[in-house]
């Protein structure tokens, strides 16, 4: 059987002018007799290098992978919007692409005209989009505006209408370019109905998306593009795992860069006098200071933090963590002379910079008899029941009093990644109960 | 090429619909809605009329009178001509959001801004038939058989460099500019508020190089001068150029076809 949608070695590159160049016209062109040269690019940008695959038909194939890796640019290569520089595609059947939706609606006319001219755009014929014409009205629920002029419409009326156009134009393969954020939850809904129903009809459907949930639940296949490559391919969950290990990675790395940028630029200023506000542990500071979320570091350096890293399940210091791994927060502290007088402090704050947790080892009473020379403090979490988000920490060495010695504020974050879109700054460990007749469907993935 | 060219028979429908959906939005929200379409023409009439037959009286010999006529038989083609290629050299960039984003063969939109206007040019010539009973014209019903013939020429001549211009301005985008010059210049050039009689030998010459010149003359020969049409020769010669300017500009339109996603 021939594949619906086959894509070989596919290259595209961007060209790009000079701004000079850009401001370059008809008659300075003619003037210098540069017309010719002017219509060459002084510079190309690759958006897709050698990409193959191909999509047998009646399958669902997703497409994820960065901003600017080049699956948008795929997408109008197939949809025979763009040519190509190299390599081939072919499709098999009429092609629908949802890229924009309403394309081409014009605002003074009336969506009952635009519906037709749209239709026709789309390769209907007049006859066809009359017996479809209640349906399309009915899926974009405007019964009654369609006899407004489109510009009277709001955005969500409007991409609606375009997309019940263009779900109704009944293609053979479907082209569908993050489009599915249109109008309230139930229209969410009522389109992925339609794809179901499409993919009951054995048609191809290709998806370009961030929402990585659709493609594991709703893709048979997936790619996964990195900067115009074709990084993987094939079973959705695989090429999701991959994909995600690959973003958490460039995260971490992200991280790391902005965390060594800031703890050197601490150093760099830290003043060594002790008139800084204390630990917010303690209690005794004003609330205030809490949300201040000024970074830096501060104290007498009589004991010093010399190094701070978290550390997740894989034994590994890491900035990115998956929600309810257990994590441990290890500082090498250095005592320049023995004490008798030390706190340790953990605060953490979520990237609004309000406080989390705080704590220090006073308030859990312990009572400091001596520290001296090197040593090591590690602090366990045993499940980071956290949402998803970016959070920073707070790490501290202080007298009782509060007099610093070593403060570092906010100087380390991390990100914890969910897979439960929940949402809030707490997630107490829970779970449901029902009683009487409420029943679910099986788990949906 | 050929392919292409065949792939707009396909397209008719489209064009169809276009050309209608042009022609609703142009006159929606205005008062006198389409009936704008008769008084454009009228109220340019009245203005030519009134600066060459009160202003400056006696400019104009008596083979041109009545003179109203007489003008109006030139700018009805001119508008056509002038509008279709000052909107089709606008018309890709306006359209940019089709053609990057819609499955969409891009020649569509020039040709619909020829035929929009062509239909303008129709809508005016029930005024040009009130003038010509008005002043009682006699008029040859087999000169008239000349009438679609000129139409036809016209029409392919304007199609072709409205193709080139709008294919051009995506890559050039002064060229809306120099067009609005070049216009009034090629206006006072063509035989329109003159009879090409008037000009003296040394300018005719050059005026004789002037596609719409022999355009307009064959329109007036067929609506306003009395006599057989003398002007036939020149206009066959104008249906060959008009071919071969109408293959030029699809040649260029269709090499940058695939320019037009990215630049628009």
């Amino acid at each position: 059987m021939t594949p619906a949608i086959d894509v070989r070695n596919v290259s595209k590159v961007y060209r790009r002018y000079a701004r000079k160049k850009q401001f370059a016209t008809l008659k300075s062109a003619l003037l210098s007799g540069s017309l010719i040269s002017d219509l060459q690019p002084d510079e190309t940008f690759p958006a897709l290098q050698g990409v193959s695959f191909s999509v047998p038909k009646g399958c669902t194939y997703g497409v994820v992978g960065r901003n600017g890796s080049g699956k948008s640019t795929l997408l109008k290569c197939v949809a025979g919007i763009t040519r190509p520089n190299s390599g081939s595609v072919e499709v098999d059947g009429r092609i629908s692409a949802l890229i924009e939706l309403g394309a081409g609606f014009h605002p003074e006319i009336s969506g009952r005209e635009n519906v037709f001219i749209n239709g026709i755009m789309l390769g209907l014929t007049k006859r066809e989009i009359t017996k479809r014409f209640d349906e399309i009205v009915e899926f974009a629920e405007l019964k009654d505006f369609i006899d407004a002029p489109v510009k009277t419409y709001s955005s969500g009326m409007y991409m609606r209408l375009g997309f019940a156009v263009a779900v109704h134009v009944d293609p053979e393969v479907l082209l569908i370019d993050e489009v599915l954020a249109v109008g309230d939850q139930s229209f969410t809904l009522k389109c992925l109905d339609k794809f179901a129903e499409f993919r009951r009809r054995n048609k191809t459907i290709m998806l370009v998306t961030h929402s990585l949930d659709l493609v594991e639940k709703f893709c048979d296949q997936a790619l996964w593009l990195d900067k115009g490559k074709n990084h993987g391919e094939g079973e959705p969950r695989r090429v999701v795992a991959q994909y995600l290990i690959d973003v958490g990675k460039a995260e971490e790395q992200l991280l790391a860069r902005e965390e060594a940028g800031r703890v050197a630029q601490a150093v760099a200023d830290a003043p060594v006098e002790a008139e800084r506000p204390a630990d917010p542990a303690d209690g005794g500071d004003a609330p205030a200071d809490m949300f201040k979320a000024t970074e830096g570091r501060w104290g007498t350096r009589e004991i010093e933090i010399t190094h701070a890293e978290l550390v997740g399940e894989d034994g590994e210091p890491g900035h990115v963590f998956q929600s309810g791994e257990a994590v441990r927060v290890v500082m090498k502290v250095r005592a320049h002379q023995p004490s008798n007088d030390f706190v340790f402090g953990f605060g953490l704050f979520n990237a609004d910079g309000v406080c989390c947790y705080g704590t220090n080892t006073n308030i859990e009473k312990l009572d400091p008899e001596s520290i001296s020379g090197e040593a090591e403090v590690t602090f366990h979490i045993d499940r980071l029941e956290l949402v998803e988000g970016t959070y920073r920490l707070d790490l501290a060495v202080h007298k009782v009093d509060g007099y610093p010695y070593d403060y570092h504020r906010q100087l380390y974050s991390f990100r914890v990644k969910s897979r439960t879109p929940d949402v809030g700054i707490y997630r107490p460990p829970h779970r449901w109960e029902f009683k009487g007749d409420v029943r679910w469907k099986p788990t949906r993935s | 090429m050929l392919a292409h060219l065949a792939r707009l028979v396909r397209y008719r429908g489209l064009i169809q619909t276009l050309v209608v959906r042009d022609l609703k939005a142009r006159y929606r929200g205005s008062v006198l809605g389409f009936f704008w379409s008769f008084f454009n023409p009228l109220l340019l009439l009245l203005t030519y009329t009134f600066v060459f037959t009160i202003v400056l009286p006696g400019m104009h010999p008596d083979s041109v009178q009545p003179y109203a006529l007489f003008f109006f038989c030139g700018i009805l083609p001119w508008t056509w001509f002038s509008a279709s290629l000052s909107e089709a050299a606008n018309t890709l960039i306006a359209g940019g959001n089709l053609i990057k984003k819609v499955l969409f063969p891009a020649e569509v939109l020039p040709i619909v801004a020829v035929l929009a206007n062509m239909v303008h040019f129709f809508l005016g010539l029930p005024i040009l038939v009130a003038f010509l009973i008005y002043f009682q014209r006699p008029l040859d019903p087999l000169e008239l058989l000349w009438f679609p013939v000129i139409v036809l020429v016209q029409l392919i001549f304007t199609t072709g460099l409205a193709l080139l211009l709008s294919a051009l301005t995506v890559h050039f985008r002064d060229i809306k500019d120099l067009l609005s010059n070049l216009l009034t210049l090629w206006f006072f050039s063509t035989p329109i508020i003159y009879s090409m009689q008037m000009a003296p030998d040394s300018v005719r010459w050059w005026l004789n190089l002037n596609p719409m010149a022999h355009l307009v003359i064959s329109y007036q020969e067929v609506l306003f001068y009395v006599g057989p049409h003398g002007h036939w020769k020149w206009l066959m010669a104008m249906l060959v150029a008009s071919i071969g300017t109408f293959l030029a500009g699809y040649f260029v339109f269709d090499r940058l076809r695939d320019s037009f996603a990215e630049e628009v």
